[in-house]
């Protein structure tokens, strides 16, 4: 192992990497707060749901690529049943009535997932080993895992893309003006309808990139819902409504959390991963009540 | 016709100040109370006292409690079951430290151990606001928890952090049965939820409501914030410590730290969003549909299937449980969004005038 | 405005609930006089449904055996229940306080399987006189008979097993001796359960001069990257894994990420499952932990619950693949265990009656499985022998360790039994100080 500055650097930048996995989730209830304002308490749940769908297929003899076309579609079906049934009777309702909404579908998806596929955990390889690599480990004494480094080049296609996407076609321009102001999209003829089911359907998409990556880390199994616990730090300290704050946030709370653990965990009996990141982006908030990213609102008497 | 106000006269100040203004309000809740003290601990069994009753009398406690802050003074909060273990982890304390400590009074100062550990967690409330203000919660909920677990005082040294709730007597009467147990949460159920029906209602509920509303506007018009939205953590942690301390010594007996997880606290803010927020009632629908429906799913599901020939293995029933309580929820959001007390709002509005609806 | 029917409004749930509870009852009271009942108290759904599922399916099946093979135990048919607790303390206590009164006397024994609903119940059923067994989970100071006359941590505790451990690394070492001056890590899930063993490890430090750190990881542990940096920079000889649920191929698959040894690696009995390991594919090759009971179909009475069970269409294992598994060998131990002690029980009171749950506390405080009663079973090898008494309410205490080839579990050791010179002292005095606190007069084992 190399010197205490090498291992500190390590320390960082594994972080960091663990950062960009939250980042993947906190993503997902990104799109769909700013979207339709609703605090998407079921993306983890759909995390589960997509990956477990993706995995059993696979299982099943389904090809690797047609296995993710056809959970993708299924992704895509849920989301657009999701607005149907439960969000479009809710359309103007506070958003915590949104937010509870929203559990009744994590229990149901939940039921549902291991109704029809069952409990068993599986295993998920995708290809690329989760071992450090052996050239930088020669060279630097660093173990940096080529895993971690293909999660963040797909978390960085999938933001790149998700920004295209925003910024230069038809449906991202309309689906910003919906996020500034549904009434006013409304009058323009945006169709708030299609937008929303397009919205969950993304959203979807992002569940199953965010489960594959997870699920080749801990196996595909339950626990795959708690994921969603490692973003809501994230997006306190990000900002609900920011697709760049989901991913700075992340970075943020993976390097902070784990220098902090290795640092100062062992000096107060260690397990400080639980609170500090809440801790942290209390912090940061106290400073920016909004999130670093968030929009600022204006309070009018 | 059945509820109908008119001919009910109020012609002195202390007669329009009542709780309960209507006669059939002070009928019915008059009835509710001698059936809940007497017929039930009558009538009910252990399973009922023990399974079912508690821990929803419980559940309801805490879910006042959270619906003081967040459904009355409009402060979001996810660290409800932190504030329960604080008052768990309290009494046993104080029980354990201070010999010969009535045990009421042991709830009292746990539940004024948890206001203190909620104001101080409030205190980022001054600045921060809506759904961003539930890290405050959330990281009381985590913090302390965790120290729990690491402070060995607290729980005397255990090696698992595992207390055991010590047997506890009132003048000298042992609460042991589950009967003396049902009776004593429901007496200080019963008392707390009187005292939060009147403190909503007072100046200090209006002015919670004020800065729920809209808190800039509030302070316009003189209500000092600071004051009013750390007395709402205050008030709701006390609740929540007293819920807490209840959910150790009459219900399970022994707790680890743990059993006051996020999931807790989640289940408690479901409570109080499917009963209604900003309602004494909804606390306890909200609680009886959270406690109570998976149960009653548990119970129904499988006969239902089971009559109806099917061969459907245990697991997938299980599932199937899950999936309708789901459903449900949804269901009555949307056929409700504001919650099962506005169901019962308006169906005494109609009570009001049936049979005769013209 | 609304608030005064408040207090009340739970109760027509409440009425609704109980008419369902009654109707349930009047259809499965009607049972004849003869017949056993035993509660399933577990869980089918959620993070923990494959040790659930597995377990009670195992139980069940050899109850199944019992039946069909000898028409139940002297002619006493077993019945049992199902109760879904979702791992969950409340839920637990109330399939608990439902089921304890069903079958002609009662729930004959508890199993919950969940350390959170074993501590839940431990009062409840000393009040109701119904004995529970908690087979290698529980609190461990319930081995000391007198303080807790009707809790049973059989066939061995959580301390105990950590002992054997540490005998198991020290042979790995060439010797106790060895010991001195190596650095073992204890990686724990941050929880009642992981915590426990922290004294036993420190006493056992102190013993035979080895050093241990303590690293917690934070529920649910799917993200273990500042532990195993942690581990990374002691660079311990070995790591014990006191894992539960997702923590467990999670720890593995961090292990391989820092290039720690997994043959350097030693889980608890609930970090040693299949369910524990196929997730962390590759990765988990070469680990290793302790089991009570063995995985596999060889053994006669697995035979024949495949002959007679599953054989004739019957068996509660959906997915065939997972007879045999560790959690489903696991819960034909349970069975066995329970069997046994109604036999014992019967012997006592009365044979082919069905006794009530206290005459069942004699029979598991006077079980003795010994070799020959194994053979017997068909379960030489599945398990070890048991003997209960008073006193001691472990009866077994010893562990085998088994390894992880990529496909399957391999017992790579004998029975090694527990260092109880070290434990005992150690439940004693804190089961003397739950007694205390209590106010119990523990019971005169004489």
């Amino acid at each position: 192992m190399g010197s205490p500055v090498s291992f500190f650097f390590e320390v960082v930048i594994s972080g960091l990497l663990a950062g960009v996995m939250y980042s993947l989730v906190a993503l997902g209830f990104v799109l769909i707060y700013k979207a339709s304002g609703v605090l998407n308490f079921a993306q983890g749940a759909m995390v589960f749901f997509a990956a477990l769908t993706f995995v059993s297929l696979v299982e099943r003899g389904v090809n690797f690529w047609l296995a993710i076309a056809i959970t993708l579609a299924v992704m895509i079906v849920l989301g657009i049943l999701t607005e149907r049934i439960v969000l479009r009777p809710l359309v103007n309702q506070p958003a915590i009535t949104l937010f509870m909404v929203t559990i009744g579908l994590t229990f149901f998806l939940e039921g549902l997932s291991q109704g029809i596929w069952g409990s068993q955990p599986h295993g998920l390889e995708l290809g690329i080993q989760d071992q450090p690599m052996q050239w930088l480990a020669d060279r630097t004494g660093m173990f940096v895992s080529q895993f971690d480094l293909f999660a963040s080049a797909v978390a960085a296609i999938l933001v790149t893309g998700l920004a295209l996407f925003f910024q230069r076609t038809r449906i991202g321009r309309a689906l910003r003006a919906v996020a500034d102001d549904h009434q006013a999209a409304l009058a323009v003829g945006i169709p708030l309808k299609q937008i929303w089911a397009i919205v969950w359907a993304v959203a979807g998409f992002v569940a199953l990139v965010a489960g594959l990556l997870w699920g080749a880390r801990t196996g595909v199994q339950y626990s795959l819902t708690f994921v969603a616990l490692k973003a809501l730090p994230v997006l306190m300290l990000g900002g609900f409504e920011s697709i760049a704050g989901a991913i700075v946030g992340g970075l943020i709370i993976g390097a902070s959390e784990k220098v902090a653990e290795v640092y100062v965990g062992p000096y107060v009996g260690g397990g400080i991963e639980s609170w500090f990141p809440y801790v942290l982006a209390l912090v940061f908030l106290l400073f920016r009540p909004e999130g670093l990213f968030g929009e600022k609102h204006i309070d009018r008497v | 016709m059945l509820y109908r106000e008119a001919g009910q006269f109020r012609a002195t100040y202390a007669e329009d100040q009542q709780i309960f203004p209507l006669r059939q309000d002070r009928v019915a809740i008059g009835v509710l109370l001698v059936a809940a003290f007497i017929a039930v601990p009558l009538v009910a069994d252990q399973y009922w006292l023990s399974a079912l009753l508690i821990p929803f009398l419980i559940a309801a406690l805490a879910a006042l409690g959270l619906n003081i802050l967040t459904g009355y003074a409009g402060q979001l909060s996810l660290g409800t079951a932190a504030f329960m273990a604080i008052g768990a982890f309290a009494t046993y304390n104080f029980v354990l430290r201070v010999p010969g400590i009535p045990i009421l009074a042991a709830f009292v100062l746990a539940g004024i151990c948890a206001a203190i550990v909620g104001i101080v967690f409030g205190l980022p409330s001054l600045r921060i606001k809506g759904f961003y203000l539930a890290v405050a919660t959330l990281a009381a909920q985590f913090f302390v928890l965790w120290a729990i677990q690491r402070i060995g005082w607290i729980t005397n040294h255990s090696a698992s952090g595992v207390i055991t709730a010590q047997n506890i007597a009132i003048l000298g009467v042992p609460i042991d049965t589950p009967r003396a147990k049902y009776l004593l949460t429901l007496s200080v159920v019963a008392v707390l939820a009187l005292l939060a029906k009147n403190l909503v209602r007072s100046e200090t509920g209006r002015a919670f409501m004020a800065v729920r509303d809209m808190d800039v506007a509030a302070s316009v018009i003189g209500i000092p914030l600071m004051k009013t939205k750390l007395l709402a953590f205050a008030i709701s942690s006390f609740y929540c410590g007293v819920a807490g301390a209840l959910y150790a010594y009459t219900y399970l007996g022994t707790v680890e730290p743990e059993a006051f997880n996020l999931e807790l606290s989640f289940r408690i803010l479901f409570m109080i969003i499917i009963g209604g927020v900003g309602s004494v009632l909804g606390s306890f629908l909200g609680a009886a549909f959270i406690v109570l429906l998976p149960i009653a799913l548990n119970l129904v599901v499988p006969p239902i299937s089971e009559a109806a020939g099917i061969e459907i293995p245990h697991a997938i029933i299980s599932n199937l449980e899950l999936m309708i309580f789901g459903a449900l929820i949804i269901f009555f959001l949307i056929v409700e969004p504001l919650g099962l007390a506005r169901l019962w709002q308006i169906a005494k509005e109609k009570l009001r005038l049936w049979p005769f609806p013209h | 405005m609304a608030g005064h029917i408040a207090r009340g409004i739970g109760r027509p749930v409440a009425a609704l609930l109980g008419a369902a509870a009654l109707a349930l009852g009047a259809g499965s009271a009607l049972g004849q006089a003869k017949e056993q009942f035993i509660p399933a108290i577990g869980y089918w759904v959620g993070p923990y449904a494959p040790g659930g599922s597995g377990f009670f399916g195992g139980m069940i099946d050899y109850f199944e055996l019992l039946n069909a093979r000898d028409g139940g135990i002297n002619g006493v048919k077993l019945t049992w229940e199902k109760c879904e607790t979702e791992y969950n303390n409340a839920r637990g206590v109330e399939c608990y306080e439902r089921l304890k009164n069903k079958g002609p006397t009662g729930a004959t024994v508890i199993q919950p399987l969940s350390t959170g609903i074993t501590y839940s119940l431990i009062e409840k059923v000393t009040a109701d006189k119904i004995p529970m067994i908690s087979m290698g989970y529980g609190r461990t100071d319930a081995a000391d008979g007198r303080v807790f006359p009707f809790v049973f941590p059989l066939v061995t505790t959580y301390w105990s097993q950590n002992t054997a451990k540490i005998k198991f690394i020290g042979m790995k070492e060439g010797g106790m001796d060895k010991l001195k001056g190596k650095k073992i890590v204890n990686l724990y899930h941050d929880s009642a359960y992981g915590k426990e063993t922290i004294p036993v490890l420190d006493a056992q430090a102190k013993k035979y001069g080895f050093t241990v750190t303590h690293i917690p990881v934070p529920h649910p542990g799917n993200e273990q990257q500042s532990q195993w940096l942690q581990i990374r920079q002691i660079r311990p000889d070995w790591v014990i894994l006191r894992g539960w649920g997702v923590m467990n191929p999670t720890a593995i698959k961090a292990a391989a990420k820092v290039g720690f040894p997994r043959n350097k690696m030693v889980g608890v009995w609930w970090a040693g499952a299949e369910e524990d390991v196929i997730p962390a594919g590759e990765a988990a090759k070469g680990y290793i932990a302790a089991a009570f009971n063995m995985p596999g179909t060889t053994f006669p009475v697995m035979q024949q619950i495949l002959k007679e069970v599953y054989g004739k269409g019957k068996g509660e294992m959906e997915d065939r693949s997972r007879i045999g598994s560790v959690y489903h060998t696991r819960g034909v131990v349970a069975g066995i265990i329970a069997a046994e002690a109604i036999r014992t029980a019967q012997e006592k009171f009365g044979k082919g009656k069905s006794i009530t749950p206290e005459q069942m506390r004699w029979g598991i405080e006077n079980l003795n499985i010994d070799e020959k009663r194994l053979k017997e079973l068909g379960a030489v090898g599945l398990m070890q022998p048991l003997k209960v008494s008073c006193l001691d309410h472990e009866g077994g205490g010893a562990v085998k360790f088994m390894q992880w080839d990529g496909a399957k579990w391999n017992v790579i050791t004998d029975w090694i039994p527990s260092d109880q010179s070290l434990v005992r002292p150690m439940i004693e005095e804190s089961a003397a100080k739950y007694a205390k606190e209590k106010g119990i007069t523990p019971r005169d084992c004489k």
